[in-house]
């Protein structure tokens, strides 16, 4: 891998931003609405429930900020890769002597920057707006944000692969994706109260043991190192299985003569 | 026709029996050909005839279906890489990205192929292209003959050895295309590049190309200097040849082959 042609990607992205600074807004204006939604809600809970219920449903705050640098780490990856089908580059950039392991890594720290920007943002309002500081996962917080990322981008791969194979009549999918997995990780509520069918499933996927996690050491202050090492250990397989896909699919679009049509469309 | 006296130079670019079906459909029925260093290769023919289709497998986009492609000698899709830091393209159908500005659309592609200094290299290509005044301006706000000579200014950044032109003069003013040809031979002269060169403009091809090759239905149909051609046809010009060769399929009884 060659890092100059990394950054070379990574500043045209960055260009981007600066020449548009509505992009800016667009990094952060959803996220905070979703924040200010749950925040109320959070805060009408507590107002109507025991004092203990309403300490722990702070984890409603937690979960929406968690779920946001999963979300914003897929969508680094795929909105990187659909700003250049939006403005025809990406045969500029296929036929530049660029290697796919350089276009992806570009993407991940495209996405890393994103989270970085959303994540301050939504901490500095959730402290200040509902008392909720994210701080307080302490040290945790550094592999729950690396676990949820990783997750981000097997699907930000995912995401892209598919709009590869069936060009943009597929880009609504860059961001529906996550939200297929929303209802069964776990995000705002704990495994056990899902319905028992869906409970094998929702282990199948390194977010819900994030999720659960986060729970854990809001409540009790000690987080169960199981969690951590089984998510790790699924992201390893999801980045694999996602990599994978993404290369058979542009083999195949190569193979099939499909890269090109995103010349002209 | 006297068969012309074999090219020494160093290969660039070859193809070997390429083919590429798609559907049943053959666009490129072995197809060979040879692009020499300091030669500009006009490859003609009507819309469909397999000019797109070779030139993107040429540069990877599309893999063939059968036969080989070797560029400086080496085997191009184990070493899609290594060649493309030696080559550039560039087309009056793709585009740099509209949103950023000239400059930035130009450092960008400058940092992907190393560039040393790249602000100088840009500056002077810029200033050969006559376009140093386009720096600060929005790239989807130029005209076609500005982001033309853009394109241009970004193929040639890496000091190319093997340049691959799709109609660069399409959709150009008179004036324009001209000093656009003329770049292309200066650059091309003073650098030793190879060329392959598409284009609809039998102008263009008169002008800048020392060889052509007429394709047809994906097969070679005649190939040989555009004045070899015209005169073994019996054709008023290129562009009678190329009308034949659109129609009928063929306009030389017995195609010349390049040894």
């Amino acid at each position: 891998m060659n890092f100059h042609t990394i950054s070379a990607l990574v500043l045209r992205y960055l260009f981007l931003y600066t020449r548009t600074p509505m992009r800016l807004v667009e990094l952060v204006f959803w996220p905070v609405v979703d924040l200010v939604v749950w925040g109320n809600v959070t805060v009408f809970i507590q107002r109507n429930t025991n004092v203990a219920f309403g300490n722990e449903i702070l984890f409603l705050l937690g979960a929406m900020i968690l779920w946001d640098i999963l979300f914003r780490a897929q969508q680094g990856v795929a909105i990187s890769f659909l700003e250049d089908v939006w403005t025809r580059n990406l045969l500029n950039v296929f036929v530049a002597p660029v290697r796919t392991t350089e276009y992806v890594s570009a993407t991940f720290i495209v996405g890393m920057m994103r989270i970085t920007v959303t994540a301050v943002v939504l901490s500095l309002i959730s402290w200040f707006g509902y008392a909720f500081n994210v701080f307080q996962l302490e040290w945790w917080l550094i592999p729950f944000f690396a676990n949820l990322m990783f997750f981000g981008w097997s699907l930000g791969m995912i995401s892209t692969a598919l709009i590869l194979r069936w060009g943009q009549a597929a880009e609504s999918l860059a961001w529906a994706i996550p939200f297929f997995f929303q209802p069964v990780v776990a995000v705002f509520y704990p495994v056990q109260d899902m319905p028992a069918w869906s409970q094998p499933i929702a282990w199948c996927f390194p977010p819900t043991y994030i999720f659960e996690g986060m729970r854990d050491v809001m409540k009790t202050g000690t987080m169960n190192w199981n969690y951590l090492w089984m998510s790790a250990g699924l992201n390893v397989v999801y980045l694999a299985l996602a990599g994978a896909l993404f290369l058979w699919i542009l083999n195949l679009t190569r193979k099939r003569g499909l890269l090109t049509k995103f010349a002209t469309q | 026709m006297s068969a012309a006296p074999p090219d020494t130079r160093e290969v660039i670019l070859e193809a070997r029996e390429l083919t590429r079906e798609f559907d049943g459909v053959k666009a490129l029925d072995r197809f060979s050909f040879k692009l020499h260093r300091g030669e500009v290769l006009g490859l003609l023919g009507a819309n469909g005839a397999g000019k797109t289709t070779a030139m993107n497998c040429m540069l990877g986009l599309t893999l063939p279906t059968g036969g080989d492609l070797f560029a400086f000698g080496l085997p191009l899709h184990q070493h899609r890489i290594k060649i493309l830091q030696r080559s550039n393209f560039s087309s009056a159908y793709t585009a740099l990205p509209g949103n950023l500005l000239v400059r930035q659309n130009l450092i960008v592609f400058a940092r992907i192929y190393g560039v040393k200094e790249p602000k100088k290299k840009i500056a002077e290509l810029m200033e050969l292209l006559e376009i140093s005044h386009l720096g600060d301006r929005v790239t989807g706000q130029l005209s076609a003959g500005e982001s033309t000579r853009v394109n241009l200014v970004k193929s040639f950044l890496n000091d190319p050895e093997l340049l691959m032109l799709d109609e660069p003069t399409a959709s150009l003013d008179p004036d324009i295309a001209d000093k656009v040809r003329k770049v292309v031979r200066k650059v091309q002269r003073e650098r030793n590049i190879g060329i392959l060169y598409t284009s609809h403009n039998m102008r263009d091809i008169e002008e800048v190309c020392d060889r052509v090759i007429f394709l047809h239905k994906g097969k070679i149909v005649c190939e040989g200097t555009p004045t070899d051609i015209v005169a073994q046809s019996s054709s008023a010009n290129l562009e009678d040849v190329f009308i034949k060769i659109a129609r009928d399929g063929e306009v030389i009884e017995e195609p010349a082959k390049q040894p």
